[in-house]
C-alpha cells in the first residue's frame, strides 16, 4: 500500500531530487583509454550503464520486486507485459465467441502436454507458459478451457507470487476466450483463490482483473455469481480476502438491486471496524471510491460515520488513508453538510499528532481545496494551510511549500491578491530562509510561478527579493530550481531584472563540484540563452560554455556538445561561424585527445546546423587532418564523422577528398578504425552511386541538392523500383537502411543492467 | 532513613515555577509524607521539554533528569511505596514521556547496516523514564492485578509502535520493557502476539520499514520456547502465515538469525512442522541475492541439524533439488556455503541413509561443475562430494555416470519439443488473427 507519506518521502540522499535524474539509466563513469598508449588497451570506448537502484518504497511494491531479492527480474516482467498486451489485443475481451470458436485441435494440443508446461519445474519455464496462457486457451478452444483449463488453474494456486501475478493478471483479459460475458463467471473461481493469497502484488492484480471481469457479466450473472464472491472474501477468515473485497463493492454495487445494496453497504462497514489495521487500511482507501456510487443519503447517514471513525483510528496509517477519502466525500456533500461533517474532521487532521497525517493534508491540500469550494477554503483551508507551512517537520513544510503555486492559482480571482500578499506571503518569506533545503528547493520550484499570479508591480517589489534570495541559496538544487523556472518570471517582469544576480549564480552552479549539477545547468542554457538575448550571452556565457567542452566528465562534454548545436539553431549559422566554430577547430590541436574527440562530436553534430558551405570550407579540413592523429580513437571517430557529415557535403568534396582518407583509414593496422572506415567509405560509396544515378539516367538538375531529405524521403510503391534493384530492401532507400543500422550499431554500446555486450562489427561483411 | 533521603523535598520543578535553580537539600523526608511526595515527583516529571532546542531550559532539564534520578533511586529502594494510587501516576508519567509520534527518518532509503541511525535526543531524560518504568515492573511489590487497569491494550499498542525507534538503545529497554509485561500480564498476552503479527505482516506486505523486528522476534524466541505442547492452530499459524514471509524482506540480514531462531524453537516443539517450513523456504528462495541465498543456506542447515529421519524423509526431494542449485551457483559463496554440508555428520548421516533419492538428484549437477566450475576450491568441494557418494553407493554412481551423456541428450530433445510445441502454439494464434482479421479465408 503506497498511501502512507512516509514512503514518498525526500530523496535526501545525494543528488536525491534533482529533476534531471529523471532518466531511469545514468552513466557512473566512461572509460575512454588512449588505444595506443604504452599499454595499447584494446577497447572502445565503454560506457558503463547503471539502473538507479529501484525505489520500492517509493511506489509500493512493485511487480518485478515481489520480496526484494528474489523476483525474477524487473527487465523480463516489463517486456514480457507489454508483448502480452499485444496479445491480449489479439486474443482478448475482442476476439468474442465467434473468432474464438470452440475449435481447439485435439489431436495437436491435448491438455495433458499444455498442462505439462504449466508445471514445469523451472520457474522460469512456468511463467513463460503462463505468460502464454491465452495462446493455450485458443489451443484449447473455450468450451475445453472452461472444462478442463480453468479447473485446473482453480485446483494448483500454489505456486511463486511471480507466477501467481501472471496468472492473475491473463485472466483479466480471459473473457473472450472462455466464450465471452455468458461465461465470464467461469473466471471467478481462481480469480477468488487469487484475491486470498498473502502477497499483495498478486491480490491487487486479481481485484484489477476481477474489477475488470465484473463490468462484462450480466447484471443476472452479477448477482447470482459476483456478489456472492464478494461477500465471501469479505468474511474471510484470513485478512487477506477481507482486504481483497474492499476493492470490489464499488463495481458491483450500482448494478445490484436494493436489497443487495443494503448487503453490501453492511458488508463495508464492517470492514470499517475490522479487529485489523490491515483491513482497515483497505477499507479507507477505498472510502471515497465506495462514496461516490451510492446515493446521497446512504453517503450521509452511512459514509460519514465510517469516515468519522477511520479518521480518528488509533493507527496513523488508517487516518492519512481518510485524509484521501475526504476528498472524494466532499465532493459529494452540500456546503452545509460539508461545514458541519466534514470539516471537523479535517480540521483535526490538518492538526492531528502524527506528522504523516499532517504531511497527507498538505498532499492533498489542492485537491482539498477543491472539493471544498472557495468559502471554506478561504475560512478554513488558508489558516490550516499557513500552520502547514510552518508546521514543525521538515516534511510536512516541503509538501505544503510544493502547494502555494497551486493553492494561489486556484483562488477565486477576485480577491486572490489580497490573500496571497496578506496571508500567504508572509509565510512564504519565512520559508526562504527556512533550516532544511529540501523545504527551500520545493519552495523554488513553484515560488516563480506566483508571478503570473501576482502581476508586475508586486513581483518586482514582494517577490524578487525573494528570487534573489534563494538564486544565493547555498544548495544548489535551490538554486537550480529558481533557475529552472525563468521562464515564469520572464512573461512578467523580464529576466533583465534578474540577471546581475542570475550571472554569479549560473558561473557557481556551472562549476559546482557534483557534475549532475553542472549537467542540469548545461541543460537550461538555451532557454537561458534565448531570454538574455545574444549580446548578454556572448559577453558573459559564452566562455561557460566553451569550458564545458573541456570538462572531465564525459557527460558533461556530451552535453555541452549538444547545448552548443541549439544555441545555433537559436542564434543563426553566423553567429556559429564567428563565435563558435573557430574555438571548436582550435581544440583539434590539443594535446589530450579527449579534446580533440570533442572537435569532432560537435563537428557532427554542428555540421547539420551550420550547412554545407562551412562543413565544407571549415570542418571538413580539420576533420581530413585529424585522421593522421596517433590515438586510434580519434582516427575511428574521424571515419564515424565523415560518414555522419557525408550527407552535408557535395559531391567533389566527397570524391576527391573524403574518399582518399577513408581509404587509407581503411587500410589503417588498428582493427577498429579500419571497420569504422569501412562502415564509412560504403555509405559514402552508396550516396556517391545514388547521385550519380539521377544524374546520368533521368535529367534532373544537377547538382543534386546538399539536402539529405531528398535521400531520405519515403518512396511511392513502385517507384525506382526497377532501378534500384536488389539495393532496396524491405522498401527502404538503402539510405534508410544505413541510417538504421547505424542506430542499431550505436545501440550496442549500451550496457544493459551491468552486462558487457562488446561492440562487435558483425555487419561489416554484409556490407561489402 | 536512607532509603528515604533520595526524595528530595524542595525540588520542584514547573515551567512557571520560579523555585528553580535551588540547591537540592539532602533534608530527610518523614515517612508519613513520603507517598505524597513520590506522587508530586511522577506528577512534575511529566511535563516534556524540547530537547531538539539545545539551549533552552537547561536547569529545568537538568532538574527533570535528577528528579527521575531520584525516581529510579526510590523505587529500588524503598519498601512499601506502589501504593494503589501511585499505579495510575506512574502510567500516567511513562505514557507521557515515552509515547510520542516519531519522527521522519533522516535518509530516505535508511539502510540499518550503512546509516548511522539516528539518536533520540531526548535520550538524557527517556532512559530515565524506562529504567524506572523496568524498576516498577520488577519490583517485588508490583501487583499485576492493579496494574493491568493502567496498562492495557491500548497502551500496548502504542509501546509496540515504539519498536520503530530508530535508536538501538531505545529498542533494547522496549525489549525489557515488553518482555516484563508479556510475563506479569497473562490476560495481554494473546493480544501483544497479534499486534506483533499485525505489524510483521505490514512489514512484509505493505512497508518493507520496521527498525525494532530484530527485537520483537528475540522476544518471541523467548515466547514460542514457553509454548504449552501441543501447540495452538493460532501459534501454527503464525509460524506459516508470518513468520516464513518474513524471510522475502529485503532487509532479512538484520534479523535472520532471530528469525531463525524463532523457527528452530518451532520446530523443536512440533517436528511435524518441518515440511510446511521447508516447503516455505523453497518457496520463497531467493532468486537474485546471493548473500540472502547464503542466510537461507544457514538457515537450512541449522533445521537440518535438528531434523527427524522421518521428517527428513518427506521433504528430501525438493529440499535437495534446491541444494543442488545452490551447489551450481555461479557465485561460490553460494556454492561453498552449500557444499559445507556435507562436512556437518548428522546431514551426513541423513544423505547416506537416503543416497538412492538424493544421488539421482544431485548428481548431474556435480558432474557438471567438477568439470565447468571456475572456482578451484568450488571444484576440489565437489570432488569430496562425488568421492563420499561414490564410497556410500558405488553401483548407482557408476550407473549414473554411464547415463549422464544419454540423459542430458534426452534432456535436450525436450527443450526441442517445448520449443516446437509453442511454435505451433503462436502459428496456430497468428492465424486466428490473421483468419478474423480476413486476411486467410476460413
Amino acid at each position: 500500500m503506497n498511501h502512507c507519506p512516509c514512503f514518498f518521502r525526500l530523496k535526501k540522499g545525494h543528488g536525491g531530487s534533482f529533476r534531471f535524474l529523471s532518466q531511469p539509466i545514468f552513466w557512473i563513469s566512461d572509460l575512454q583509454l588512449p588505444r595506443r598508449g604504452p599499454g595499447g588497451g584494446r577497447h572502445q570506448p565503454i560506457r558503463v550503464w547503471v539502473h538507479p537502484p529501484r525505489r520500492n518504497r517509493t511506489s509500493g511494491l512493485s511487480p518485478a520486486s515481489l520480496g526484494a531479492g528474489r523476483g525474477l527480474g524487473a527487465k523480463p516482467a516489463a517486456a514480457t507485459s507489454r508483448r502480452r498486451k499485444n496479445m491480449a489485443g489479439a486474443a482478448g475481451p475482442g476476439t468474442g465467441a465467434g473468432a474464438a470458436g470452440g475449435d481447439g485441435d485435439d489431436s495437436l494440443y491435448p491438455i495433458a502436454v499444455l498442462i505439462d508446461e504449466l508445471r514445469n519445474e523451472d520457474v522460469q519455464l512456468r511463467l513463460n507458459s503462463i505468460k502464454k496462457l491465452s495462446t493455450i486457451a485458443l489451443a484449447l478452444g473455450v468450451e475445453r478451457t472452461r472444462t478442463e483449463l480453468l479447473p485446473f488453474l482453480t485446483d494448483t494456486i500454489y505456486d511463486e507470487d511471480e507466477v501467481l501475478l501472471a496468472l492473475a493478471e491473463q485472466l483479466g483479459n480471459f473473457t473472450g476466450l472462455v466464450g465471452g460475458p455468458d461465461f465470464a463467471h467461469c473466471l471467478l473461481p481462481p480469480l477468488e483463490s487469487l484475491a486470498t493469497v498473502e502477497e499483495t502484488v498478486v491480490r491487487d492484480k486479481a481485484v484489477e482483473s476481477l474489477r475488470q471481469i465484473s463490468q462484462e457479466h450480466t447484471s443476472v450473472a452479477l448477482e447470482a455469481h459476483f456478489v456472492p464472491l464478494v461477500k465471501r472474501l469479505a468474511s474471510g477468515d484470513w485478512f487477506t480476502s477481507r482486504t481483497s473485497a474492499c476493492g470490489l463493492f464499488s463495481v458491483c454495487y450500482p448494478r445490484a438491486s436494493n436489497a443487495i445494496k443494503a448487503e453490501i453497504r453492511q458488508h463495508f462497514r464492517s470492514l470499517c471496524s475490522d479487529d485489523t489495521p490491515m483491513v482497515r487500511r483497505a477499507a479507507a482507501a477505498k472510502l471515497g471510491e465506495f462514496a461516490k456510487v451510492l446515493e446521497l443519503d446512504s453517503v450521509k447517514s452511512e459514509i460519514v460515520p465510517l469516515f468519522t471513525n477511520l479518521a480518528s483510528d488509533e493507527q496513523d496509517s488508517v487516518r492519512l488513508l481518510a485524509v484521501e477519502a475526504c476528498v472524494s466525500i466532499a465532493q459529494l456533500l452540500s456546503q452545509e453538510d460539508l461545514e458541519a461533517l466534514v470539516m471537523p474532521i479535517l480540521r483535526q487532521a490538518a492538526e492531528d499528532k502524527s506528522w504523516r497525517v499532517r504531511y497527507m493534508v498538505a498532499d492533498k491540500f489542492s485537491e482539498l481545496q477543491k472539493a471544498v469550494g472557495p468559502k471554506i477554503t478561504q475560512d478554513d483551508l488558508i489558516p490550516a494551510f499557513q500552520n502547514l507551512l510552518k508546521d514543525c517537520e521538515a516534511e510536512v513544510r516541503a509538501a505544503a511549500a510544493h502547494k502555494v503555486k497551486e493553492l494561489c492559482e486556484n483562488l477565486p480571482i477576485e480577491g486572490r491578491e489580497t490573500i496571497i500578499m496578506d496571508q500567504i506571503l508572509p509565510f512564504i518569506k519565512e520559508l526562504v530562509s527556512d533550516t532544511n533545503q529540501h523545504v527551500k528547493s520545493a519552495l523554488a520550484s513553484v515560488i516563480m510561478g506566483l508571478s503570473t499570479i501576482l502581476g508586475k508591480e508586486n513581483t518586482i517589489e514582494h517577490l524578487l527579493p525573494l528570487f534573489l534570495a534563494q538564486l544565493k541559496d547555498e544548495c544548489p538544487e535551490v538554486r537550480l530550481n529558481i533557475i529552472s523556472n525563468l521562464d515564469c518570471v520572464n512573461e512578467v517582469i523580464g529576466i533583465r531584472q534578474l540577471s546581475q544576480s542570475l550571472l554569479p549564480a549560473i558561473v557557481e552552479l556551472a562549476e559546482d563540484a557534483k557534475w549532475r549539477v553542472r549537467l542540469a545547468i548545461i541543460e537550461y542554457m538555451p532557454l537561458l540563452a534565448g531570454q538574455l538575448g545574444v549580446e548578454f550571452f556572448d559577453e558573459k556565457l559564452n566562455s561557460l560554455c566553451m569550458a564545458w567542452l573541456v570538462d572531465h566528465v564525459y557527460a558533461i562534454r556530451e552535453a555541452a556538445t549538444n547545448n552548443l548545436m541549439k544555441l545555433v539553431q537559436k542564434f543563426g549559422i553566423e553567429w556559429a561561424q564567428n563565435t563558435i566554430v573557430p574555438k571548436v577547430l582550435v581544440m583539434a590541436n590539443d594535446p589530450n585527445y579527449l579534446h580533440r574527440m570533442t572537435t569532432l562530436f560537435c563537428i557532427n553534430v554542428l555540421s547539420e546546423a551550420c550547412g554545407q558551405e562551412i562543413t565544407t570550407k571549415q570542418m571538413l579540413p580539420i576533420v581530413l587532418k585529424m585522421a593522421g592523429d596517433q590515438v586510434a580513437n580519434v582516427r575511428f571517430n574521424v571515419a564515424k564523422s565523415l560518414q555522419k557529415i557525408g550527407p552535408i557535403l557535395d559531391t567533389d568534396a566527397l570524391q576527391e577528398e573524403v574518399k582518399p582518407v577513408l581509404q587509407k583509414l581503411g587500410q589503417d593496422e588498428d582493427m577498429d578504425v579500419k571497420y569504422f572506415a569501412q562502415e564509412a567509405m560504403s555509405v559514402v560509396v552508396q550516396r556517391l552511386r545514388k547521385l550519380d544515378l539521377p544524374v546520368k539516367d533521368c535529367d534532373e538538375p544537377s547538382a543534386p541538392g546538399a539536402d539529405k531529405n531528398h535521400f531520405l524521403r519515403p518512396r511511392g510503391p513502385g517507384e525506382d523500383a526497377g532501378k534500384e534493384g536488389a539495393a532496396v530492401r524491405g522498401g527502404q532507400s538503402p539510405c534508410r537502411a544505413q541510417v538504421e543500422r547505424l542506430e542499431s550499431s550505436e545501440a550496442s554500446y549500451i550496457l544493459v543492467a551491468g552486462s558487457v555486450a562488446p561492440n562487435v562489427p558483425s555487419s561489416s561483411s554484409s556490407l561489402s | 532513613m536512607a532509603a528515604v533521603s533520595v526524595l528530595d523535598p524542595q525540588g520542584e520543578f514547573q515551567l512557571s515555577s520560579a523555585s528553580l535553580g535551588e540547591s537540592p537539600g539532602s533534608a530527610d523526608v518523614p515517612s508519613s509524607e513520603q507517598p505524597e511526595l513520590f506522587l508530586k515527583k511522577l506528577q512534575q516529571c511529566c511535563v516534556i521539554f524540547d530537547f531538539m532546542d539545545t539551549l533552552s531550559d537547561l536547569k529545568m532539564k537538568e532538574y527533570k533528569r535528577s528528579t527521575l534520578n531520584e525516581l529510579v533511586d526510590y523505587i529500588t529502594i524503598s519498601r512499601g511505596c506502589l501504593t494503589e494510587q501511585t499505579y495510575p501516576e506512574v502510567v500516567r508519567m511513562v505514557s507521557c514521556n515515552i509515547f510520542r509520534t516519531l519522527p521522519p527518518s533522516d535518509s530516505n532509503e535508511f539502510d540499518p547496516e550503512e546509516d548511522e541511525p539516528t539518536l533520540e535526543a531526548s535520550w538524557p531524560h527517556l532512559q530515565l523514564v524506562y529504567e524506572f518504568f523496568i524498576r516498577f515492573l520488577e519490583s517485588q511489590e508490583f501487583q499485576p492485578s492493579i496494574a493491568k487497569k493502567y496498562i492495557d491494550q491500548k497502551f500496548v499498542l502504542q509501546l509496540l509502535e515504539l519498536f520503530d525507534s530508530e535508536d538501538p538503545r531505545e529498542r533494547d529497554y522496549l525489549k525489557t520493557v515488553l518482555h516484563r509485561i508479556y510475563g506479569k500480564f497473562l490476560g495481554l498476552r494473546a493480544f501483544i502476539r497479534k499486534q506483533i503479527n499485525n505489524i510483521f505482516l505490514r512489514f512484509v506486505y505493505e512497508t518493507e520499514h520496521f527498525n525494532g523486528v530484530a527485537e520483537l522476534l528475540e522476544i518471541l524466541g523467548s515466547i514460542i520456547n514457553g509454548f504449552a505442547l501441543p501447540l495452538k492452530a493460532e501459534h501454527k499459524q503464525f509460524l506459516v502465515k508470518v513468520l516464513i514471509p518474513l524471510h522475502t524482506v529485503r532487509s532479512l540480514s538484520l534479523f535472520h538469525a532471530q528469525l531463525a531462531y524463532c523457527i528452530v524453537q518451532f520446530l523443536e516443539k512440533d517436528p511435524s512442522l518441518t515440511e510446511p517450513v521447508i516447503r516455505g523456504l523453497m518457496k520463497f528462495w531467493p532468486k537474485t541475492c546471493s548473500q540472502k541465498e547464503v542466510m537461507f543456506l544457514g538457515e537450512l542447515e541449522e533445521i537440518l541439524d535438528v531434523i527427524e529421519p522421518s521428517q527428513f524423509v518427506k521433504i528430501q526431494e525438493p529440499l535437495f533439488k534446491q541444494i543442488a542449485k545452490c551447489v551450481s551457483s555461479p557465485h561460490f559463496q553460494v556454492a561453498e556455503r552449500a557444499l559445507y554440508y556435507w562436512n556437518n555428520e548428522y546431514i551426513m548421516s541423513l544423505i547416506e541413509e537416503n543416497s538412492n533419492v538424493i544421488l539421482p538428484i544431485m548428481f548431474s549437477s556435480l558432474y557438471r561443475i567438477s568439470k565447468e566450475h571456475w572456482n578451484p576450491a568450488i571444484v576440489a568441494l565437489v570432488y569430496n562430494v562425488l568421492k563420499a557418494f561414490m564410497e556410500m553407493n558405488s553401483t548407482m554412481f557408476d550407473e549414473l555416470t554411464a547415463t549422464y551423456k544419454s540423459d542430458r541428450q534426452r534432456e535436450k530433445k525436450k527443450e526441442k519439443e517445448r520449443e516446437e510445441l509453442w511454435k505451433k502454439l503462436e502459428d496456430l494464434e497468428l492465424k486466428r488473427g490473421l483468419r478474423r482479421d480476413g486476411i486467410i479465408p476460413t
